[in-house]
């Protein structure tokens, strides 16, 4: 086929218009984190203190913490899914580590020695290390099945940014359950929690994302 | 590219020529410099073509195009290089015979794309075909097959996602 025809051809295609990848990508999270939202209410439900956590500053900084890394994550998962390279977008999350930083700094200033590794442990961690990756799940796979419409430098990254993505979803509703308001624990196990989710997603990805 | 974003023909099969000439020149220089034969030249314009069509959405439109196009390029001379492997050696004598012939847009019968598109389902084919070498429009294409425009425009963007495919797995 000479190239003038195959122009003709693509000219005569318009279906692929869809809309922008930034707001498509909004629209894949949300289909994805409510079926999430819908396991979460009917399995775990949002924790019965509610009204006086939400007064806390522990649970503030925790809910800070998670939605903050859900629009870094988001970002992250809309620049590694175009095709130009972009360096160094590992910088984008120093916001979140400086925050994960400064809040463990206070809270290691104002809780006893004593205390820490209590508050470290918890009493929800494997809770939290099995729950987050399963909310995680479906936010995952929606988001994994838009991203094929996007033209990746790197199919592993965007993958991995997606499971990031799918996670901090994950953590959000988490967030809302767990009891667990010490930021000792939030920035370690959340962590740890999410770590599988972006494996995963670097793993699909790979496979999935080619374009 | 702004134009044809917002539908307009005319402004995008503009930007198509032009970019499939700018297209024509990088390609061949980035595959003589590789140690390729250019004779394939015409097809990886073709399947950056495509696949710049099919990723239009990924480009932000507060961005310059270039250095997007230049990405895409880039990722389907890779490809391409990679899938040929050391099939593709040929000596410098070789090349420089290829080289003439090599880039001439008007190839057709040789082209991957014309081979590809032997592979697609009838139907996808000869729409595929109408459109593009007969240079119908979509709404003939529907009276002539008995089709909606909006099932002539559906075929026509499975067809172009199924050859772009088709490239990916290498079958060429």
């Amino acid at each position: 086929m000479k190239t003038a025809n195959l122009i003709e051809a693509l000219v005569a295609d318009r279906a692929a218009q869809g809309r922008p990848l930034a707001r498509g990508l909004v629209g894949a999270l949300v289909a994805g984190a409510a079926a999430s939202l819908a396991l979460f209410l009917v399995e775990f439900g949002v924790r019965a203190d509610i009204a006086e956590a939400l007064v806390t500053w522990r649970f503030e900084v925790k809910l800070a913490m998670v939605f903050l890394a859900l629009g870094l994550a988001y970002s992250l998962c809309v620049t590694l899914s175009r095709p130009v390279a972009s360096g160094r977008v590992a910088w984008r999350l120093a916001p979140l580590a400086a925050l994960a930083v400064a809040v463990v700094a206070i809270e290691l200033a104002v809780l006893p020695t004593a205390a820490w590794v209590a508050r470290l442990v918890g009493s929800n961690a494997v809770v939290c290390l099995t729950t987050i990756p399963l909310l995680a799940i479906a936010p995952l796979a929606a988001v994994l099945w838009f991203l094929r419409r996007g033209a990746p430098a790197s199919p592993a990254l965007a993958g991995a940014a997606a499971g990031l993505l799918a996670a901090t979803a994950g953590a959000s509703l988490y967030a809302f359950h767990c009891f667990d308001d010490s930021p000792l624990f939030v920035v370690t196990w959340y962590v740890l929690a999410a770590l599988p989710v972006i494996a995963l997603g670097a793993i699909l990805g790979r496979r999935l994302l080619r374009w | 590219m702004r134009l044809a974003r917002q539908g307009n023909e005319d402004a995008y099969r503009q930007v198509l020529g032009r970019v499939s000439l700018w297209l024509r020149s990088v390609v061949r220089r980035e595959m003589v410099a590789a140690g390729r034969s250019a004779a394939d030249c015409e097809d990886v314009v073709q399947e950056t073509l495509l696949a710049m069509h099919l990723k239009r959405d990924t480009w932000d439109d507060t961005q310059p195009l270039e250095p997007w196009l230049r990405a895409i390029a880039r990722h389907k001379l890779v490809d391409h290089l990679r899938r040929r492997g050391y099939r593709d050696h040929v000596s410098i004598d070789d090349q420089a015979e290829c080289l003439e012939a090599a880039t001439d847009p008007d190839a057709d019968a040789r082209t991957d794309s014309r081979r590809l598109l032997e592979s697609l389902p009838d139907r996808q084919r000869r729409i595929v075909e109408e459109i593009s070498i007969e240079g119908r429009r979509a709404a003939e294409v529907a009276v002539r097959f008995g089709m909606s425009e909006g099932a002539v425009r559906v075929t026509l963007h499975r067809a172009l996602r199924a050859l772009a495919a088709l490239y990916r797995k290498g079958q060429s």
